[in-house]
């Protein structure tokens, strides 16, 4: 047997209560690595997928505002800019919302130009501008879902009710395209004319545009001429790189930095309430014990040392746990942030690195006073308790 | 030759704010390879005499040499390893960890000790087999008789080699069978492995089996009796 072993047969002494530690330690250091790796992704730069010579162009106060789409024609005209095409947040549900995917309206002849990295067979794109109801969607998903070309594809609209009431838009299915870039990936996309056509309201708006500039080194300039442009107009407008874009928009989803921050703090807080409470408790019942460690010849400071090992092995397995799960979890948590989002979530080894540290201090700041208390222990007191 | 020698040991606890003067002058030599029975009614400071001996607690005067050290001289860290080299202690309640089994019990004090995990597995054995509990040595405290236990507590006291044994009532809590063995197995210790052993017993029998009896009584050694 070694030291370790002590320790670790110490933490077996009440299964269930140190399991049940163990767990909230590891369900607070999941959420630690899931909101840090949010956090590390708000903060990165432009990622794979993310183009420097693009800008998007939305509404000044919300994403989510409508822009007209008579300002194609200004935004075409502002000096630098080389091409223009738009995209809108169809919403909309399939299979009754059991597979999430987004819709976008689009003009497929520019919206192919703008984006290079999106692959289409020529002979698709013709076809996918000739049909008035047509849509692509990435080669990917005709296994996803089991579809082939030629096939009707109904997306109940949740947004986007047709103009006759109806609910169910009907899509046919008349190409694919395929991209390397994960964020860019899984978007179905449909016809702008059906769209503008068959919507009920908001017709001659566009969610937002994609601007190609003619020098990436102009890009703060350009985006400032486009939106100087709209300064007064009933539609101002906000332009960014579509990093910042995409990072804007999950932004608008809540102030996730200081939600983070919050959810961080009141579930370390009852972490080391409950720690806190369990290091207290197994110390009191293990008084007798480690007066007798004492009497072997164990000296105060190495009893102290063996009571705070206890509480920051156990911290640490549970961080350990916990943060490697948020690692695995982590590509699932991407299916959730807007596609068009150019940057995927990443990982980074500084989150567990951090992790690793922090539960290493819950471990110390958790054991420091038990752990000073069973090395003051006296041992002939303690035994005549025993 | 003596290896425990205490002159005029006097110790005084705060009861209340109220000093309690519990040992009032002892004076006791106990030779190498002696085995002392000490007896005595309850509350009479037995407890806290051996515990002055074994280092566990300090005199609040008087001297005390036990195996060549004096104790008021060593610090805590000092006291401690001595205590690891010097004393084997057993208690009445066995005192053993409920989460380790017999053989690990057996194996704590050489936590702090410079051997190999495997030389303490094998000299953890030894004691065990010398106590006649090879078989047990995977058992949990739990799962072993009063008897057993105390076996096992004796093994953890000799396998650091401790030239002194100090034994607390180690018969107080089993029946007379058990105890026999307990007592045998102490003489055997203290006859063949030359442990010198110091007893508290309140079991005139378990008196028996000692070479000395020593009376204490209101604080005093108050008459020494030749077994
Ligand atoms: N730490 C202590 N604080 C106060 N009183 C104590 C302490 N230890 C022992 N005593 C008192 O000293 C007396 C002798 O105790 P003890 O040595 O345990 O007696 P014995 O072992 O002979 O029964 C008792 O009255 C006991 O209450
Ligand atoms: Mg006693």
């Amino acid at each position: 047997m070694s030291n370790f072993g002590l320790l670790r047969a110490n933490l077996h002494r009440h299964p269930v209560r140190t399991y049940l530690t163990l767990l909230s330690v590891l369900v607070a250091f999941l959420l630690f690595g899931l909101l840090r790796t949010l956090a590390v992704w708000f903060g990165s730069g432009p990622a794979e997928g993310a183009s420097v010579d693009r800008l998007v162009v939305s509404a000044k106060y919300s994403i989510i505002d409508m822009l007209p789409i008579s300002q194609m024609n200004a935004i075409v005209g502002v000096d630098g800019v080389a091409a223009v095409t738009h995209q809108s947040w169809f919403g909309g549900n399939y299979q009754d919302g059991r597979s999430f995917f987004p819709k976008f309206p689009v003009e497929p002849r520019s919206y192919f130009a703008m984006f290079p990295e999106l692959r289409i067979d020529p002979a698709h794109l013709d076809a996918f501008e000739r049909t008035r109801t047509g849509a692509v969607v990435p080669e990917s998903m005709l296994a996803d879902f089991g579809w082939q070309l030629g096939d009707k594809i109904p997306i109940e609209a949740d947004i986007w009710p047709m103009a006759d009431g109806n609910r169910i838009w009907e899509f046919d299915l008349v190409g694919t395209y395929t991209t390397d870039s994960e964020g860019q990936g899984g978007v179905f996309l449909f016809h702008y004319h059906f769209f503008e056509e068959a919507r009920g309201f908001a017709k001659g708006t566009v969610g937002w545009y994609t601007v190609r500039i003619e020098d990436p080194d102009r890009a703060a300039e350009v985006a400032n001429a486009i939106d100087v442009t709209f300064e007064n107009s009933m539609n101002p407008t906000k332009t960014a790189t579509e990093d910042e874009f995409g990072k804007a928009f999950a932004a608008q989803i809540g102030d996730l930095g200081l939600m983070a921050t919050g959810i961080l703090s009141a579930v370390f807080f009852t972490v080391l309430l409950l720690t806190g409470n369990t290091m207290t408790q197994a110390l009191r019942e293990r008084i007798p014990e480690l007066a007798v460690l004492k009497t072997l010849g164990f000296g105060n400071a190495r009893v102290a040392w063996l009571v705070l090992g206890e509480s920051v092995l156990l911290c640490v397995v549970g961080g350990v746990l916990g943060i490697g799960l948020a690692a695995l979890f982590t590509p699932v948590a991407t299916a959730f942030l807007p596609q068009f989002g150019p940057s995927a979530l990443a990982f980074a080894w500084q989150t567990a690195a951090t992790g690793v540290g922090v539960a290493i201090l819950l471990g110390v700041v958790v054991g420091a006073v038990p752990a000073m208390n069973a090395g003051r222990l006296s041992i002939a007191e303690a035994l005549r308790r025993s | 030759m003596a290896i425990i020698e205490l002159s005029d040991v006097h110790k005084t606890f705060m009861k209340a704010r109220e000093a309690v003067e519990v040992l009032m002058g002892i004076d006791l030599t106990v030779g190498e390879g002696d085995f002392v029975a000490l007896m005595g009614p309850s509350g009479s400071g037995k407890t806290t005499l051996l515990n002055i001996i074994g280092g566990l607690d300090g005199a609040t005067a008087g001297e005390v040499v036990v195996a060549d050290a004096n104790l008021d001289e060593l610090s805590n860290r000092e006291l401690a390893r001595w205590r690891a080299a010097t004393i084997g202690f057993v208690f009445q309640f066995y005192n053993l960890l409920p989460v380790l089994n017999a053989q690990r019990n057996v194996e704590l004090p050489l936590l702090l000790t410079k051997l190999s995990g495997e030389q303490r597995r094998r000299n953890a054995q030894t004691a065990l087999s010398i106590v006649g509990l090879n078989d047990r040595a995977r058992h949990k405290p739990g799962e072993l008789s009063g008897g057993q236990q105390q076996r096992v507590a004796i093994a953890r006291a000799i396998v650091a080699d401790p030239p002194i044994l100090v034994c607390d009532e180690p018969t107080g809590d089993l029946d007379r069978e058990n105890a026999e063995e307990i007592l045998d197995l102490l003489q055997i210790l203290n006859r063949d492995h030359g442990k010198t052993v110091i007893m508290v017993t309140h079991d005139p029998k378990a008196a028996d089996h000692a070479k000395r009896v020593l009376h204490l009584d209101k604080g005093k050694l108050v008459q020494e009796v030749a077994a």
